[in-house]
């Protein structure tokens, strides 16, 4: 339990003292924040997926219709559905490849500090500014077939998942790195020594060592798959939009896009959007949740 | 114990930062309205907060082409009268959120714009009703007006537009033809083919591409789309949002969209991707001789981006193959109504009342109105001296019918015009059939309808 460096300093009274007596103070201006930019809100949103409303300030209760009208709307279980599979499909590829990447880059090559900038890179592009630019090239490449992105639903999904892995996988290789950097140097020695072949070492000495960074890593592509709207809206906007069994169906929107969608319908629907966002926080708090339980129990300790 | 205790304190001191901050919000709320418009007489507020029995005015605006003309006017309004006038542009196509916004918080905006009837049912009760108004009393028609189902004036039509086909008259005789041949479908559709067959040796192409992108397949899914509908609603004397249609007129649609798509140079398998700045600069450099667009586009086409003659374009109405159509006139109507905020303050309300009063009479400011919007229907106005508007009211002289905006009545718009494009777009590139374009149309209307009124 004790590290090296737990602040022996830290624990004499005289310096102990003052920061727990003044602590509450610096922690004001931060909790407040999160008060008024989170917890507040939350709360009012929850209350206002119980009502009807045009705006917050004339919000009339209702029950529970508005959570009942969801389960008829075809859209939303259309929309869940895409999440679903975005979710797993750019889980495992974003995944898979950043590590991939970060393991190549930490095997002492030329350049790999220029890879790792350059890979990196997409990243610090918005969302929306990426999804006009793929669009763009998608339809570039597209037309040299004679069809367009938004022609069906098979060309947008894989459009959204090349356009977020490329953006997503520098940022999950860097935290690899860090992960596969602090891989204990004598542990890999010793099952050199041990005569531990290639992919045994890769399996059973640095993957189990390197869980944390899968843990953090699964749970940031967990959340953004799901979360996914910027990209959404400017790559394909949710089209083709279509008619199915005589319901509207936008066959590649994604939960959040269907979200803002259904509030910008006219005021009636306005709680049905607010409830679709609860039980939509619900649901990527519950994945979340158990995602770490079973990652984390795969953790070891060094 | 201790730790309780912290907590406590902290909590009390959030508390107590509410307190402060909701005590402080009401005195200083005037100040916040004016401090961008009135940047001179800043210091004025430290007593007029109690003086500001005149009210202020917080106008949401709807035009974004229309924001450095209108914040100027506000100004100049501010400067001879004092009032505070506060212009907030909304972002393009971001009008409805918005204002959704803006009416949930303190100081929300006392004059808006409120678009068509779906949007009058969303805002009835936050709209004025402006019958016997001094400002409704300048208006010389109320056929733009939004009357509500009790048939109060809620919100007051202050420009129209008008839309048709767009042409260059100079390349037009080029080609050897002339605007007084064309006279309905199948004599524009005539010369329509002739340039688009001899493109190659003109040099330039019978239409600028029909472009499906978001920046232009609002020109086709919703104005284009008017024709059908218009005719359908006239033939079953429609005047409010029908539940159903019927798509009676969707072959006349066929018509005029296939000789868009099949006369231009763009190949109809690339228009998903062709934008609207496409076609606006196909028109203008000189590479088409038909555009459908709007009396808005008068301004970028002769000054701002380009710089045609006026008085070699002209707009003509789209003739789609109906018959008595050689009578039509130009596509006329709007999206653009003043509403005022029932539920301010009843100075800001008088304020309000009274600077758009001031906008329509004032000689210099009704001056602006009408240079920047075009076609203002208030007595005192100037007319307009936008070509396509002039060509408008000639056609309307000459005793033929207006098309009024009967997509006006499309339910849940963004959603229905949606799977209209999908449909036009996979039809122009041969993936999908006509079938298909008529579904959106007859049943997404359906479709839509119920999710609106459901």
């Amino acid at each position: 339990m004790s590290k090296k460096n737990d602040g022996a300093g830290l624990n004499s009274r005289l310096i102990r003292r003052p920061i727990q007596r003044w602590a509450p103070l610096f922690i004001l201006p931060v909790f407040a924040a999160f008060c008024i930019g989170f917890v507040w809100p939350f709360i009012q949103g929850i209350y206002l997926s119980f009502c009807n409303f045009n705006v917050p300030s004339d919000a009339k209760w209702v029950g529970v219709q508005n959570y009942s009208k969801i389960w008829t709307d075809a859209s939303f279980w259309n929309a869940f559905k895409n999440t679903a599979l975005f979710a797993i499909v750019t889980i495992l590829l974003i995944n898979v490849v950043a590590f991939t990447v970060a393991y190549a880059l930490t095997q002492k090559m030329r350049g790999s500090n220029l890879f790792r900038t350059v890979f990196f890179m997409p990243n610090l592009i918005g969302g929306v500014v990426l999804g006009y630019i793929w669009s763009m090239i998608f339809d570039g490449i597209l037309r040299a077939y004679s069809t367009y992105l938004t022609a069906n639903a098979t060309y947008g999904f894989w459009g959204l998942v090349v356009l977020v892995s490329w953006q997503q996988i520098g940022y999950m290789m860097i935290i690899y790195i860090a992960g596969l950097q602090a891989v204990p140097e004598d542990m890999l020695e010793a099952a050199k020594i041990d005569g531990a072949s290639g992919s045994q070492t890769l399996f059973k000495v640095i993957i189990p060592n390197v869980m944390p960074s899968i843990t953090t890593c699964t749970f940031l592509t967990l959340t953004n798959g799901f979360k996914l709207f910027d990209q959404n809206l400017a790559l394909t906007g949710g089209l083709p939009s279509v008619i199915e069994n005589g319901a509207k169906m936008n066959k590649t929107e994604l939960l959040a896009l269907n979200i803002y969608s259904t509030y910008n319908i006219n005021k009636n629907w306005h709680g049905v959007a607010q409830a679709k966002a609860v039980i939509f926080f619900i649901l990527v708090a519950v994945l979340a949740i158990t995602q770490q339980y079973f990652t984390r129990s795969k953790e070891v300790q060094q | 114990m201790k730790k309780l205790i912290a907590l406590l304190l902290a909590c009390m001191m959030v508390i107590g930062l509410f307190a402060a901050c909701a005590g402080e919000a009401k005195p200083t709320e005037p100040k916040a309205d004016d401090t961008k418009p009135a940047g001179t007489e800043a210091p004025a507020p430290t007593e007029g907060g109690e003086t500001a029995a005149t009210g202020s005015v917080y106008y949401l605006n709807f035009k974004p082409e229309f924001d450095g003309a209108l914040q100027e006017l506000a100004k100049t309004y501010t400067e001879n009268t004092g009032v505070p006038v506060k212009v907030v542009t909304a972002a393009s196509g971001d009008y409805a959120t918005t204002l959704n916004a803006q009416m949930g918080k303190d100081g929300a905006p006392t004059i808006y714009n409120i678009g068509n009837m779906s949007g009058l049912k969303d805002w009835d009760d936050y709209a004025l009703d402006l019958t016997g108004s001094a400002v409704a009393g300048e208006l010389t028609t109320n056929d733009f007006n939004l009357y509500n189902a009790a048939g109060e004036l809620k919100a007051i039509g202050y420009c129209y537009e008008s839309f048709g086909i767009i042409v260059n008259t100079e390349l037009l005789e080029q080609a050897g033809h002339s605007l007084d041949e064309i006279k309905d479908f199948a004599s524009l559709k005539a010369v329509v083919e002739d340039i688009h067959a001899r493109a190659g040796e003109l040099g330039f192409d019978a239409f600028t591409s029909a472009g499906l992108d978001g920046s232009s397949s609002w020109r086709f899914s919703g104005h284009l789309a008017n024709m059908p509908l218009f005719y359908e609603f006239r033939d079953d004397g429609v005047t409010e949002q029908p539940a159903t249609i019927t798509g009676a007129y969707l072959d006349n649609f066929k018509n005029i969209w296939d000789l868009y798509i099949n006369n231009s140079a763009t190949p109809a398998a690339n228009l998903t991707s062709a934008t609207g700045d496409q076609a606006e600069a196909e028109f203008g450099e000189g590479k088409a001789v038909f555009y459908q667009n709007g009396t808005w586009e008068y301004a970028a086409l002769t000054t701002d981006k380009f710089s045609l003659d006026p008085a070699k374009i002209a707009m003509i109405p789209i003739y789609c193959g109906v018959d008595g159509e050689e009578n039509a006139g130009l596509c006329s109507g709007t999206e653009n109504c003043w509403a005022i905020n029932s539920k301010a303050s009843a100075e800001d309300i008088q304020a309000s009342l009274d600077f758009l009063y001031w906008l329509v009479t004032d000689a210099d400011a009704s001056a602006v109105l009408v240079d920047q919007l075009g076609a203002v229907p208030f007595k005192g106005c100037p007319d307009s001296t936008n070509k396509f508007i002039v060509d408008g009211n000639k056609l309307l002289s000459e005793g033929k019918y207006a098309v009024t905006w009967a997509f006006n009545f499309t339910p849940n718009v963004d959603s229905f015009r949606a799977t209209l494009v999908t449909a036009l777009a996979a039809y122009s590139a041969g993936t999908g059939s006509w079938d298909d374009v008529v579904s959106a149309f007859v049943d997404g209307w359906a479709i839509e309808y119920n999710t609106v009124n459901g």
